[in-house]
């Protein structure tokens, strides 16, 4: 039985500059008798942005959460193929998922703090985990907030309600909810897609500054935000990966047709 | 709606084009057939469910005033009337109610006979409470319009509260003080009331309290005596048997000392006695001691009747029952009532919750699950005496049979557990009212957000964290609606209860001073069985039948006040989770 070891989530910090941290080999999904992903192929590179792109019910949101495993809650669900975190096999045997969640943050559609103050929405994560030292918790509340831009606005009512803030600052709580337990992957579904314009900028902004230090992968509709926020994207269509290559070359020069369709607008 | 469906033709007419008439004619015909058609328009169904949602509010508007009414008039003191028959004779009694009837026409005399039956045979009577049963062996009388000769409120008339026999109706012939005849005289007569009650008061004391307690000490050596005769033989037990024996002679001459202190109080109390004569002359002479409250009830004030008023109210929920539960107070029953809820409450709330909790978060859904969910949701239908017979059979004769077996066998042939009492009854109303319970927690925890228990499991909290953390805060105000609705169930309900341990009166409560001082295997009194035992089951029915509605007017305030406490504290903890903390 093979146990992936994770370090503790709290100390580990070596992240080496490039290469792939997380690779995706030949994977399928079905959902009881309809296949949704088909062959996917995939390397995210460390420190950099992935985006998912595609129309609705294309799988992109699938294939994130297989990413942390999220997907084992849906009955009926089945796999086939490889995803691997620095050559361990995710969905292999024996795999803490735990502590596989750990390492990847995620930051879901719509904001989702629990109702708790916004330190505990915070210290959460390592709460759960078993740390009680005043002194951690006071500090990592500190650096998630500042990591997710959030500080100066609500340091002074660390102590009140998280549902008291607006829509922009509760999605950037969940990001600092995210990167509180220092992640190596940042998973974001769709994470503007609930906000106005001006928050969808701040989180953009963040996504800019978080890069380097986490890998983010992301899912987007809006193929604007894609080319303005990614390094590499992918373009999926009906369950199946059709093209990933650095945003730039997808967007401006794709070698399917079907990704010029999508990226020109002529279709979804 | 009409208005809005005539506005419209005018404004499609303009939107169409002007040149197709014939086709404008067509829209215009089909709206208006549209307005005028009223059972499509819905409105006689409004006015039914309307009607209907009236008429419900109205019967339980004017059930709640009527127990209302009633409960809050009865401890009002009434004038007590003297009535002089036309065969002669004189009776005194405060009017209860009144009402029409049709006499027995051959018997009556020709000129009130003439009378009645110009009145189609009907006549009008009125009840009084004579009072005095000891002299007259009724309470009541009814006494028709036609028999009446004169009414009169004579001032020297009082109405006497006494501690055995019931209300007595009458005046004060005379008292007698310390051994000594004398007049009546208000002042002395009220203070010597105060003192001999409060005699009264100290022999209930030391008969209740202290011989109380050496009985219970002499039962238990007893008891300790046949254990060690059960456990160890009898050559064994022999020296522990002599020592617990000693301890018994002990007791007993404690048990002495206070006997006689009790008849020296007693004695005394024999010289202080009252003389009181009903109407027609006859007289009675109990001790002041007997006397719980009296008053000159048609000359005093308004004042005073409020001083009474609110004094019967504060008895009643205070002191213990007595003629049969139809006078003195209900508080064993309030007692017992709230006891058995909480108790109800404190098995079925884990219970029920965790139930629920592995219905709907860890079992696999599917067909076993449903099956096992539709049997919950048909448990809440079934008759409550088929949880009191349940009730009776496993719980207290083969559980409480058990028990006793194992751990009560110096008492045995008197069971402990293995009867009626407290536990049982709770269990088994826990078990009525916990489908209640599972429903709404099964609810709660359904209307929490997927994306909560995402965002939880994504932070690399376990599926038990994510429960326990994030799910049952958010799903709190919700089980806790459904353990009040429980609790309104369970506090109502009277019919299991009278298999499993509700009694007419107890002889002590669930709870005292004496190890271990919650006696679980006790039987109780409950206000649900104490109105249906007081206002039918007792021998003087109408003497019962006020005590009926205040007991119901108690009954509902206490439930009222059990689920609003209920709701301020999940309103609390609503407030305490949404800012929250672990």
């Amino acid at each position: 039985m093979d146990t992936i070891e994770f370090e503790p989530t709290s100390y580990h910090v070596k992240k080496s500059a490039d290469g792939p941290c997380l690779s995706i080999e030949n994977f399928n999904l079905w959902y009881g008798e309809s296949q949704a992903l088909y062959d996917c192929n995939m390397e995210i590179q460390k420190g950099q942005v992935t985006a998912l792109i595609g129309p609705s019910g294309c799988g992109k949101s699938t294939l994130l959460r297989c990413l942390n495993r999220m997907n084992d809650l849906v009955d009926g669900l089945r796999i086939d193929g490889r995803i691997t975190v620095d050559g361990f096999d995710i969905y292999g045997k024996g795999v803490d998922v735990i502590a596989l969640r750990k390492r990847m943050g995620m930051v879901f559609q719509k904001p989702n703090p629990f109702a708790m103050s916004i330190y505990d929405n915070i210290t959460y994560p390592l709460r759960v985990d078993g740390v009680t030292k005043k002194s951690i918790l006071d500090e990592t509340v500190e650096r998630a907030l500042q990591q997710a831009a959030l500080w100066k606005e609500v340091k002074d009512r660390l102590q009140e309600s998280a549902l008291g803030l607006s829509g922009g600052q509760q999605q950037r709580l969940c990001i600092a909810r995210a990167v509180a337990s220092d992640p190596e992957v940042l998973l974001m579904d769709e994470p503007c897609s609930a906000l106005d314009p001006i928050a969808t900028a701040r989180i953009e902004e963040l996504i800019e500054e978080l890069k380097g230090t986490y890998s983010i992968v992301m899912v987007t509709h809006s193929m604007a935000q894609a080319a303005r926020v990614s390094d590499n994207t992918a373009f999926m269509y009906l369950g199946r990966l059709i093209e990933f290559g650095d945003t730039e070359t997808i967007f401006t020069n794709p070698k399917k047709s079907r990704t010029n369709d999508y990226v020109t607008g002529r279709f979804g | 709606m009409t208005s809005l469906n005539e506005q419209m033709p005018p404004a499609s007419g303009a939107a169409g084009a002007a040149g197709v008439a014939a086709k404008d004619a067509v829209k215009r015909r089909r709206v208006r057939r549209f307005s005028a058609d009223l059972s499509a328009a819905g409105e006689p169904a409004l006015w039914g469910f309307g009607g209907a949602l009236a008429l419900g509010i109205i019967l339980i508007a004017g059930f709640l005033m009527m127990v209302l009414y009633n409960g809050a008039t009865t401890f009002w003191p009434k004038p007590i009337d003297r009535i002089e028959l036309s065969d002669g004779s004189v009776i005194a009694g405060v009017e209860r109610r009144g009402t029409i009837f049709r006499p027995d026409l051959p018997r009556l005399d020709p000129e009130i006979r003439a009378e009645v039956e110009a009145n189609d045979g009907f006549a009008y009577r009125t009840l009084y409470q004579t009072a005095n049963f000891d002299l007259y062996g009724d309470d009541f009388q009814w006494v028709a319009d036609f028999e009446t000769e004169s009414v009169s409120q004579p001032d020297d008339f009082y109405y006497f509260e006494r501690q055995t026999w019931g209300v007595f109706v009458g005046r004060i012939a005379g008292m007698q003080i310390a051994g000594q005849s004398m007049d009546y005289d208000p002042t002395v007569f009220a203070r010597e009331q105060r003192a001999a009650r409060a005699r009264f008061n100290e022999i209930r004391q030391i008969e209740r309290n202290e011989i109380g307690r050496l009985n219970h000490l002499i039962e238990r050596e007893r008891l300790n005596q046949r254990r060690a005769l059960l456990r160890q033989g009898e050559e064994a037990a022999a020296p522990e048997i002599a020592a617990s024996q000693e301890r018994i002679a002990e007791l007993q001459a404690e048990f002495q000392v206070l006997q006689a202190r009790v008849n020296e109080i007693r004695a005394l109390d024999q010289s202080y006695r009252v003389t009181l004569e009903e109407v027609g002359g006859r007289s009675i002479e109990p001790e002041i001691s007997q006397i719980v409250r009296f008053f000159p009830a048609n000359t005093i004030g308004f004042t005073d009747k409020l001083g009474i008023y609110f004094s019967r109210w504060w008895e009643f929920v205070s002191t213990e029952p007595r003629e049969a539960n139809t006078q003195g107070g209900v508080l064993p029953a309030i007692f017992g009532t709230v006891a058995m809820t909480l108790l109800m409450v404190v098995f079925v709330a884990p219970f029920g919750v965790i139930t629920a909790l592995y219905l709907r978060e860890y079992a696999k859904q599917g067909r076993i699950t449903s099956i096992v969910r539709i049997s919950v949701n048909n448990l809440a239908g079934v008759p409550s005496i088929v949880y009191g017979v349940f009730g009776l059979g496993f719980f207290a004769y083969t559980m409480g049979g058990t028990i006793d077996q194992l751990f009560y066998p110096e008492s045995l042939p008197n069971p402990t557990f293995g009867k009626g009492g407290i536990l049982w009854a709770s269990l088994t109303l826990a078990l009525l009212t916990v489908p209640v319970v599972i429903v709404a927690t099964e609810e709660a925890l359904a209307a929490v957000p997927r994306s909560m228990r995402e965002g939880s499991l994504a932070c690399g909290a376990s599926k038990w964290q994510t429960i326990r953390y994030v799910v049952l805060p958010k799903a709190l105000p919700g089980i806790m609606t459904g353990m009040i609705l429980a609790m309104a169930r369970g506090a109502g309900e009277v019919a299991p209860l009278m298999l499993v341990g509700v009694v007419k009166l107890a002889p002590a409560l669930p709870i005292d001073g004496f190890y271990p001082f919650i006696h679980l295997d006790r039987s109780f009194m409950h206000l649900g069985f104490h109105i249906f035992d007081v206002g039918f089951q007792s021998r003087n029915s109408e003497a019962g039948k006020p005590m009926v509605f205040v007991t119901t007017l108690l009954l509902l305030s206490l439930i009222v006040a059990m689920n609003a406490t209920a709701i301020i504290v999940r309103n609390r903890l609503k407030r305490k989770y949404a800012t929250g903390q672990f």
